[in-house]
């Protein structure tokens, strides 16, 4: 394990601080999924389903010991998020026990967004009114899709009425409702993704999430794609698909504000959006990554990841240790990487004044030098069409979104060539 | 180690005996030479390791013996000690002129055939080269331990060639020892002295010249008359350079200093020579004091046969580029290289190639020993082309061809000699007819086997020709060819346009019946190679203004990681970094970004198989 002793804290302004908790749990794993997610109920040294939150409120004990250690003092948590796996195979009981040790720890600052992701299928009304008793303000759930065949290609259980259930009974109980889906799935055509918007859009949610299906390797699908049993998903289709979810979404009055993600105005993801924005960030679980400005050896952040196998995390943090896996420090060279590749994702875009800030600080340019590089690098994209300049920041435009990588990389190869 | 009675520089001529190895690729003449050292006492057999002969490590595994050495070897024979001097040559169709110069510093030559294969084209022409040469030859079978070997049949076939008895062919095995002694005592019997004059002024037959990191050029030279001391200076009579001898001595096995060479005897000289330019193949040695009136005959400068652009895929290696060249030259006279700039690849070097594997070892010893990245461009000859003006240029380049009206084109040919098992005779004739060769005689070598002789362009032979023989004979057939003139031919050059742009790492001179096939395959290839951008990208094949072939590379639509979340960034991050430096490994032409096996792509030419690329050929033929 990493020795985590040498990081010097930086006690400096701290951002806002989120807290992920991840739940490695699922009934079956679906074929496309590469999340560290596990489907046996007890995994072993404490990582059982029935002992899971005390293992994880122990190393919410240990990180923040670390943070004191380390001169880092986290404001009250201003988001907290249950992702997974599927968390909702733990007790309702127990996430609202692991929130309150948040609560207890941390604090949660004041109208803060806690959210779980759920399968619409282990959640019932008393479930959803025992999480918003406990302090739950929002359910994220794997909706995939509308069409039953496309559902079964993505081993999916769950049927589109469990879902309308769902989130009535979020309705009910007062909490707010997003729905994810899955497009470009192997013989989904683009009436059954039509489908899928439509069905989604008249559920009534202020939050959607829409995400191309991206195949691993090595998972059961991308076995099955390499073996020519299925067909690949093909990024043309892909992209008329993104486009079709963009039009359908923003005539319903959902905005898109990230990427992969739409919402009626005011109902984004903080939680999410904090990622982006790069705010501070203590995940915890097996394979939860960290995120901490101004620590590490370059003083320009740390990112840190657990352990994700849950019995060697389980034993870890038995022992008393924080179950890191390992750690990186951002250095220069990282940290305008991860600026630049977050921000384009936005519609609020990229501040070219944040830009400038960077260039100065990590690749010690005079404010002339770095205000003509920005200058250039934005014009370069606003001539290609991938991104427009309003008010000092670089919005993508739709198809700097669909081709968000060729944007950066031509950013990040503007800025190495100066 | 033994003790060597004849000592060097004072070794009757009459003991002498110098011989060199004629053999195929792979018939075992390393491990032959091996085992005459070990036999001969001079290597221990502990220290006996394959391969003494092959340092460098591209020979190695290729099994080619680049350069030649020479070993001085103590044989007994009758209670007598022999000094046999056992030179290396080179086995390949590229280095005929080492080879001969080889061969001139022998008397007698081993045709050294594999018994489980028989003779190949390349040894059949040096041993036609050996006995031009008045050498004695001395035949033998190698690897009659093997359960394939067929001595009697090959044995048959080596007798007509040579015109000897079936039974006068030796057999040994170089692996088991067997044979080889009575191989030994064969030389020793049938090879002639030398039969120089030892009181004439010194001249020696330069046979090899390379460079060694420690010892600088290192000449290996055969004394035909007189002597050379040591610390005598020297003069080296084509080239007309006088150098101060810093060593001369002999290999038995490793370099041994002596105070002097005799007639007859070979051995090496170290001089000042900076490169082996200095120090030249086929050049004549004498004592700068007393020099000989004239030089023994037959020196050349090595002429290059193929041309190939070589650039650094980062430009910024340039300068590398440059340094590697000029090391490998040091060893390798034959490299000629100049400064060129190509629009598509930026600053590089023209090179001139002795053939085919000449250029195949120089790029591979650039990347391996010198760990630079390149492109090398498809390998060209030179033509020579008059316009309606009557004026004349010399194209090695197709970037240097002239635009405007063309009167005639004159290429380069080769005698072509295939030896094939008979049952390959129509694939080889019908491969030879699609590269425009013309078919001169036929013969059998023995029952089973023909030799068939041919007149083909040279640039037929250069591209990809003898992989081409290769599979179509299943392995079987061998290739060698020699200059033999030049025909004008309807020669075209084709452009590639990437975008409009033409880009000239792709440009080709080629029969006007091939251009079709040639533009709609390039362009096929390159919609494969060169990956989705931003913008829709026209791909055309074009003789002068007239398009060809067209294929287009649609515009990317969507490139983008779906998943952002807090685990995805560090991995996110690092496969931007990943993909920025795979870019580094593209090209850019223009806006477009063309990977580097786009330009490896125009090195092959594989036959159509396709419908839609059979029948793009056709409407373009058609069209044409």
């Amino acid at each position: 394990m990493a020795d985590h002793t040498d990081h010097t804290g930086c006690a400096g302004s701290r951002t806002d601080f989120e807290v992920y908790v991840h739940v490695p749990f699922c009934l079956r794993r679906c074929g496309y999924c590469d999340f560290n997610t596990y489907t046996a109920p007890d995994l072993g040294g404490g990582a059982s389903r029935g002992n899971y939150a005390n293992t994880v409120i122990r190393e919410m004990e240990l990180v923040r010991a670390w943070q004191e250690d380390h001169g880092i003092e986290e404001p009250a948590a201003s988001t907290v998020f249950f992702g997974g796996g599927t968390p909702t195979v733990l007790s309702a009981a127990d996430l609202t026990a692991i929130l309150g040790a948040v609560r207890r720890i941390w604090g949660l600052a004041p109208g803060a967004e806690i959210t779980t992701e759920a399968n619409p299928d282990t959640v019932d009304e008393a479930y959803v009114a025992e999480l918003a008793d406990g302090g739950f303000t929002r359910i994220s759930f794997g909706m995939q899709s509308a069409v039953p065949h496309v559902l079964r290609t993505l081993d999916r259980t769950h049927t589109p009425a469990n879902v309308e259930a769902g989130v009535r009974a979020a309705d009910k109980a007062g909490l707010w409702s997003s729905v994810d889906l899955i497009y470009g799935a192997p013989g989904e055509s683009l009436d059954d993704w039509r489908t899928s918007v439509r069905t989604a859009i008249d559920l009534g949610v202020d939050h959607i999430s829409a995400y191309a299906l991206t195949v691993e390797p090595t998972t059961k699908m991308g076995r099955q794609i390499a073996a020519g049993l299925i067909p690949r998903p093909d990024d043309d289709d892909e992209a008329a698909k993104y486009e079709i979810a963009d039009e359908l979404f923003s005539e319903a009055g959902l905005r898109w504000y990230e990427i992969s993600n739409w919402a009626r105005p005011g109902f984004e993801s903080r939680h999410n959006l904090g990622y982006w924005r790069n705010v501070d960030w203590a995940g915890l679980g097996p394979g939860a990554h960290s995120h901490y400005n101004g620590a590490g050896s370059a003083g320009r952040g740390l990112r840190s990841w657990d352990i994700a196998h849950p019995r060697m995390w389980g034993t870890a943090i038995r022992s008393g240790k924080v179950p890191w896996a390992d750690d990186e420090s951002i250095d220069a060279e990282a940290d305008i990487e991860e600026f630049v590749m977050l921000a384009v994702r936005l519609r609020e875009g990229l501040a070219l004044a944040d830009l400038v800030r960077r260039l100065r600080n990590d690749r010690g340019m005079d404010e002339r030098v770095a205000a003509g590089i920005a200058g250039d690098i934005a014009r370069r994209a606003d001539d290609e069409g991938l991104a427009e300049v309003t008010d000092g920041r670089m919005i993508p435009t739709l198809k700097g979104r669909l081709l968000n990588d060729t944007l950066i990389e031509e950013m990040l190869e503007a800025i190495d060539a100066a | 180690m033994i003790e060597q009675k004849n000592k060097p520089g004072f070794t009757d001529q009459s003991l002498i005996r110098n011989f060199c190895i004629i053999a195929h690729i792979d018939h075992g003449k390393s491990t032959v030479a091996d085992r005459i050292l070990q036999l001969s006492g001079i290597v221990p057999e502990r220290e006996m390791r394959d391969r003494f002969l092959d340092r460098m490590d591209i020979e190695q595994e290729r099994g080619i013996t680049i350069k030649s050495q020479a070993v001085r070897v103590p044989w007994t024979f009758d209670g007598t000690e022999y000094t046999l001097g056992m030179i290396d040559t080179p086995g390949h169709v590229d280095f005929t002129y080492e080879v001969s110069r080889a061969l001139a510093a022998c008397e007698g030559a081993v045709l050294l055939v594999d018994a489980t294969q028989g003779i190949e084209a390349q040894t059949l022409s040096n041993l036609y080269m050996a006995i031009d040469h008045d050498l004695t030859i001395i035949p033998v079978l190698n690897k009659i331990d093997l359960p394939s070997a067929e001595p009697e049949k090959h044995a048959e076939e080596i007798a007509g060639l040579i015109g000897c008895d079936p039974s006068d062919v030796l057999r040994v095995s170089g692996k088991t020892g067997e044979g080889v002694a009575d191989m030994l005592d064969q030389i020793v019997m049938e090879v002639p002295a030398p039969h120089g004059d030892p009181d004439a002024p010194a001249r020696a037959l330069i046979f090899d010249s390379v460079y060694d990191s420690y010892r600088g050029i290192v000449t290996y030279i055969r004394m035909e008359d007189g002597e050379l001391h040591s610390r005598e200076k020297v003069h080296m009579m084509g080239i007309g350079m006088t150098h101060e001898p810093i060593e001369i001595g002999v290999i038995s096995p490793d370099m041994m200093p002596t105070k002097a060479l005799g007639a007859g005897e070979v051995g090496y000289i170290i001089t000042g020579a900076k490169d082996v330019s200095q120090s030249k193949v086929g050049d004549t040695l004498t004592s700068a004091v007393k020099p000989a009136a004239e030089p023994l005959p037959g020196y050349r400068d090595p002429k290059p046969m193929v041309y190939s652009g070589l650039f650094p895929v980062d430009n910024a290696q340039f300068p590398e580029l440059r340094e590697a060249l000029d090391k490998l030259k040091l060893n390798d006279a034959a490299l000629i290289y100049e400064p060129e700039t190509s629009v598509a690849l930026g600053f590089g070097f023209r090179c001139g190639f002795l053939g085919l594997l000449h250029m195949e070892i120089v790029s591979e010893r650039l990347s391996r020993e010198f760990g630079l990245d390149l492109i090398s461009t498809a390998p060209n000859v030179t033509y020579e082309v008059t316009m309606e003006d009557n004026s004349v240029h010399v194209v090695k380049n197709p970037s240097e061809f002239p635009d405007g009206k063309v009167k005639r084109i004159v290429e380069p040919m080769v005698a072509a000699d295939i030896i094939t098992p008979k049952e390959f005779i129509g694939a080889v004739m019908d491969l030879c007819q699609e590269h425009r060769g013309e078919m001169g005689t036929m013969e059998y070598i023995s029952t089973e086997r023909v030799e068939m002789h041919y007149r083909m362009p040279l640039a037929e032979i250069v591209f990809d020709f003898f992989d081409q023989l290769k599979s179509r004979t299943k392995g079987y057939a061998s290739l060698d060819y020699h200059e033999d003139g030049e025909q004008s031919a309807d020669l075209v050059k084709v452009d590639i346009l990437i975008q409009g742009d033409k880009v000239d790492a792709f440009s080709a001179i080629v029969h006007r019946d091939k251009a079709y096939s040639y533009g709609v395959m390039m362009t096929k290839k390159l919609r494969e190679l060169i990956p989705r951008q931003q913008f829709e990208i026209p791909i055309q094949a074009a003789i002068g203004s007239r398009i060809i072939a067209r294929e287009t590379i649609r515009a990317l639509r969507k490139d983008v990681l779906a998943k952002c979340y807090g685990g995805d960034i560090t991995r996110k991050r690092k496969l931007l970094e990943k993909q920025k430096a795979g870019k580094k490994r593209m090209k850019m032409l223009g806006h477009v970004e063309v990977p580097q096996e786009a330009f490896i792509a125009a090195l092959s030419t594989d036959e159509p198989t396709d419908r839609d690329t059979k029948d793009k050929i056709r409407a373009a033929q058609k069209a044409g």
